[in-house]
C-alpha cells in the first residue's frame, strides 16, 4: 500500500490531474481543511470573491472564454445556497461548472447543525448530476467523474458535496488512467445515411437558412470554422441566437444577424419564409421561436444537436442528426466536396431569389436608431465601443436587460468565445463577475462588461476582488436610471405603469469606483464618449464607466408577446413612416 | 388585434394523453429514485404508480416500475431525460395498451365480517389468486395480484362484504415470450 493521503490532499490531487489552473470560492468552516491544503499546491491558483454567486460566475465567465471546466469551492450552508443561482444559470447555458461544496461532519447530516443544509437536494434539479461523499475511498473516483460529466455531451454543472470528515479522512490515491469514455451515450449518433438526408433536402432546398446556437460555441472552435466553411460552400444565409454570437464573423454578408425578440427584420423573417431550417446546436428557446404554432410553417427543420433529449421537445423536426456539432459539420462538408455539389453555383438560380427578398427585408434596417446630439442613445454608445475595441481581441460580457440586447444587436463578434451572456437564466448580475473569470483565463485581453445601472448593483461586491487580483476588467454602465427592460413592457404592454422599475437612490458611480480603489469614468453627452471610451481603454486597472443614456429609449425590434416571427415591432422611425401610411397597424 | 400581456407564448392545443408504463434500470444508490423522480415533479407531472426494489445484488441494480399518463411528446421528453441520467442503465416505455407486456399490481385487503361475508369476498376474489395471509374468526387479510383497474373494482366491490383497508403495490411489468427488454 502507498502513501495514504486526506481527503483535502485527494480534492488537489485531483484537481492538478485535471490541469485546473484556477479556482474561484470562499472559505468557510465545512470546507477549512480543504483551504488549509491549498498552501501544498501552488499550480494552483484561488480567486477569493466576495459572494459565492460570484464565484459561479465567475467560473462560467472562465469556462466559456476558454473552453475549459470552471472550478468553483464554497462552504456548507449559505455557501452552497449562494452558488445556486450560478449553477442554475450554467444549466441552463450549458457551462462546464465543477462545484465542490463543504458539507457538516457526516455523522450530523440531517440534524440541522449548524451550516447544514441539503445541498445535494437543493442542487438536485440545477445540476448534471451531484455526488454527497460519504466514504473517502469513493472520493477519487467521483472527482475525475464529476469533471468528466461536466464537460461530455452537453456541458453543465456538477456539484460535489465532501462532509468535513471525509476531508481529513486518509485513503490511497493513484493518477487514472485515461481510460475510454465511459459514457456510450455522449458520443455521436449520426450516420452518414442522415448526412446524405441532409445533403438532399440542401440541394433541394430554395429558401434555406442556418439557424446557429451555443452548441457551435461548445464545441470548439474548431466548430466555428467549419460552420464557416460550410456557410461559403452552401452560400446559404446564417442567423444565429444570443449564445452563438461569434461562432460565424457578425460582419459577414451571408449573416442576418440575431434571431428572435429582438432579433433583426431580415433574420426573422428568413426563418418565418424559409423551406428548410437547419438548426446546429441551439435549441428552439421561446424567446427565438415565438408563437410556437406559427414558427416557421413552411419548412422542412432539421435538427443538429448532441444531446438527444433537445431534439423534439419543442419543435417537431423532420431530420434530428445527434452528435457533436463539428463532427456533424465536418461530415456534411466533406460529403458535400466529395459529391462536387457546389450548391452556391448549382442553385445559385435558385437561392438568388430568396437572397433578393433577403436584401429587401435588409433595407428596412431595422437596427436603425434615432440618434442624437445631445444626449447619448445607448445603442450609440455600444456602438462605439464596438468600433473602439474591434481592433483589438476583445471579451465582452453582459448583465441582463436592454442593454444585453444592444450589446447582442450592435457589437459585431468575430471569433467564438469572445462573447458570455446569461441568455437561459437571464441572470441580472451575471457579467462583473463573469468578466472576472474571463480576465483570469485571458489576462492580457481587453474584457468589457456591458451593464445596466440596475443589474450591475446585484453583484457590484466583486469590483474588490478584481481590484484584489490586479483584474483590469472594464464595467460600461449603459445608466438610464431604470430597469430598462421592465420599463420598456411596462410602455408597451401595461399602459405606461412604470410600477418600482426606477432606479431610485442610485449611488455615484464614480464615487464608488474611487472607494473601491479602482477607477470611475462618467460620460454624459456624445462629443466626450469616443474620449472617455478610449480613455477607459487605456487604463491599466478596473474601471467603471457610468454612460448616462437615454432614459426612454426601448430596445427595438421586438417580436411581442406570442407572436410569429412575422408579426415584429420596429423602432420609432418605422413606426412613424408607418403611421403616415397606415400600414404600420399590419405590423403592430 | 388584443394584446397578451405576457412575455411568453400561450399555450396552445393539448395532445392526446396515454398511459405509459416505464421501467428504468439504475446503481441502486442513495438519491437515485429523487433524481428519476424528480424528473417528473419539476415538470409538473403526476406518477400514477410506482414500484422500486433492487433486483441484482452483484451489479447493485434496481429496477423501477413508473406508470404516467402524457402527451406523446412529453412521455418522449422523460424517456430521453431518463436517459441522460448518470446512475441510469436502460430504459424501456411501453403503452399500457401493450399486448405484448404483462402488467400486474398486488394488493393485500383487510375484511372484518362474518364468515359468510368472508366466505363471499374470497369467492369475489376467485379470478385474482386469493391467497389467504391471515384470518380470525372475524377478519382476514387476502392477497390478490391483478391489473390495476381489477383491483379499483375489487375494493369498491368488497366494501359492503367489510373491506376496512386496501394497501396496493404499484404496478410491475414484464414482456411475454422468450423477449427482453433491450
Amino acid at each position: 500500500m502507498g502513501k495514504l493521503y486526506s481527503g483535502a490532499e485527494i480534492v488537489f490531487k485531483c484537481l492538478e490531474d485535471q490541469n485546473v489552473d484556477h479556482i474561484f470560492g470562499y472559505p468557510g468552516g465545512a470546507v477549512l481543511p480543504i483551504y488549509d491544503e491549498l498552501k501544498n499546491h501552488p499550480s494552483i491558483k484561488h480567486i477569493l470573491v466576495r459572494h459565492e454567486q460570484g464565484a459561479g460566475h465567475a467560473a462560467e465567465g472562465y469556462a466559456r472564454s476558454s473552453g475549459k471546466p470552471g472550478v468553483v469551492l464554497v462552504t456548507s450552508g449559505p455557501g452552497a445556497t449562494n452558488v445556486v443561482t450560478a449553477l442554475t444559470d450554467a444549466y441552463m447555458d450549458s457551462v462546464p461548472l465543477v462545484c465542490i461544496s463543504g458539507q457538516v461532519p457526516t455523522h450530523l447530516i440531517g440534524t440541522d447543525a449548524f451550516q447544514e443544509c441539503d445541498t445535494t437536494g437543493i442542487t438536485r434539479p440545477c445540476t448534471k448530476h451531484n455526488w454527497l461523499v460519504k466514504d473517502i475511498k469513493d472520493l477519487p473516483r467521483i472527482m475525475h467523474e464529476a469533471f468528466e460529466v461536466a464537460t461530455t455531451g452537453r456541458p453543465g454543472p456538477v456539484l460535489v458535496d465532501i462532509p468535513k470528515d471525509i476531508q481529513f479522512a486518509k485513503t490511497d490515491y493513484s493518477k487514472p488512467k485515461k481510460e475510454k469514455k465511459i459514457k456510450e451515450r455522449f458520443q455521436n449518433r449520426f450516420t452518414q445515411k442522415d448526412i446524405d438526408q441532409l445533403i438532399n433536402l440542401m440541394s433541394k432546398a430554395s429558401k434555406p437558412v442556418f439557424y446557429t446556437g451555443g452548441g457551435v460555441i461548445n464545441s470548439g472552435p474548431k466548430a466555428s470554422e467549419l460552420l464557416r466553411e460550410l456557410v461559403s460552400l452552401t452560400g446559404f444565409p446564417i442567423t444565429s441566437t444570443l449564445q452563438g454570437l461569434g461562432a460565424y464573423p457578425g460582419n459577414d454578408n451571408q449573416f442576418l444577424g440575431m434571431l428572435g425578440m429582438h432579433g433583426t427584420y431580415e433574420a426573422n423573417n428568413a426563418m418565418h419564409d424559409c423551406d428548410l431550417l437547419i438548426n446546429i446546436g441551439a435549441r428552439f428557446d421561446d424567446r427565438i421561436t415565438g408563437k410556437i404554432d406559427e414558427f416557421s410553417p413552411k419548412s422542412k427543420k432539421v435538427h443538429i444537436d448532441i444531446d438527444p433529449s433537445s431534439i423534439n421537445k419543442i419543435v417537431k423536426v423532420d431530420l434530428a442528426i445527434v452528435g457533436d456539432v463539428s463532427d456533424v459539420i465536418s461530415s456534411t462538408s466533406k460529403t458535400l466536396k466529395k459529391k462536387n455539389l457546389n450548391l452556391e453555383k448549382s442553385n445559385k438560380q435558385k437561392i438568388s431569389k430568396w437572397w433578393q427578398q433577403i436584401e429587401k427585408w435588409r433595407t428596412k434596417q431595422s437596427l436603425s436608431f434615432i440618434n442624437s446630439d445631445e444626449i447619448i442613445k445607448p445603442q450609440h454608445a455600444v456602438q462605439r465601443l464596438y468600433e473602439l475595441t474591434k481592433d483589438q481581441d476583445t471579451f465582452i460580457t453582459t448583465e441582463v436587460g436592454q442593454h444585453q440586447m444592444w450589446a447582442a444587436q450592435h457589437y459585431k463578434f468575430d471569433k467564438p468565445n469572445r462573447w458570455m451572456t446569461s441568455g437561459g437564466l437571464g441572470t441580472m448580475g451575471y457579467g462583473l463577475p463573469a468578466a472576472i473569470g474571463v480576465q483570469v483565463a485571458q489576462p492580457k485581453k481587453l474584457v468589457v462588461d456591458i451593464a445596466g445601472e440596475a443589474s450591475i448593483l446585484m453583484t457590484m461586491q466583486e469590483i474588490s476582488t478584481a481590484v484584489q487580483y490586479n483584474l483590469p476588467i472594464k464595467i460600461f454602465i449603459l445608466n438610464n436610471q431604470y430597469m430598462g427592460m421592465v420599463r420598456q413592457w411596462q410602455e408597451l404592454l401595461h399602459e405606461k405603469n412604470y410600477s418600482e422599475s426606477y432606479s431610485e437612490a442610485l449611488p455615484d458611480f464614480v464615487k464608488l469606483a474611487e472607494a473601491y480603489g479602482c477607477v470611475g469614468i462618467r460620460a454624459k453627452n456624445p462629443n466626450e464618449l469616443d474620449e472617455k471610451i478610449r480613455e477607459m481603454i487605456n487604463v491599466d486597472k478596473p474601471v467603471i464607466f457610468d454612460c448616462h443614456v437615454d432614459q426612454d429609449e426601448n430596445c427595438f425590434p421586438m417580436i411581442p408577446s406570442g407572436k410569429p416571427h412575422n408579426q415584429m415591432l420596429l423602432g420609432p422611425k418605422d413606426q412613424e413612416e408607418n403611421k403616415i401610411t397606415g400600414k404600420g397597424k399590419a405590423l403592430v | 388585434m388584443s394584446k397578451s400581456k405576457s412575455a411568453y407564448s400561450t399555450p396552445t392545443k393539448l395532445g392526446k394523453l396515454d398511459t405509459h408504463i416505464i421501467v428504468v434500470w439504475v446503481d441502486n444508490e442513495a438519491s437515485v429514485l429523487s433524481r428519476v423522480v424528480g424528473l417528473f415533479s419539476g415538470r409538473g407531472y403526476n406518477i400514477e404508480s410506482l414500484a422500486v426494489a433492487e433486483v441484482d445484488h452483484k451489479k447493485n441494480l434496481s429496477r423501477i416500475t413508473i406508470v404516467t399518463t402524457g402527451t406523446p411528446q412529453v412521455i418522449e421528453q422523460i424517456v430521453l431525460q431518463l436517459k441522460k441520467l448518470v446512475p441510469v442503465h436502460k430504459v424501456a416505455n411501453f403503452k399500457r395498451e401493450d399486448k405484448n407486456v404483462i402488467f400486474k399490481e398486488m394488493a393485500l385487503v383487510k375484511l372484518v365480517a362474518n364468515s359468510a361475508k368472508i366466505k363471499k369476498a374470497l369467492n369475489a376474489c376467485k379470478k385474482y389468486n386469493p391467497v389467504i395471509l391471515d384470518k380470525t374468526n372475524k377478519s382476514v387479510v387476502i392477497q390478490i395480484t391483478a391489473l390495476r383497474r381489477e383491483i379499483d373494482k375489487m375494493s369498491k366491490n368488497l366494501k359492503p362484504l367489510g373491506l376496512v383497508s386496501v394497501s396496493r403495490t404499484g404496478a410491475v411489468a414484464m414482456t411475454r415470450g422468450a423477449e427482453i427488454f433491450n
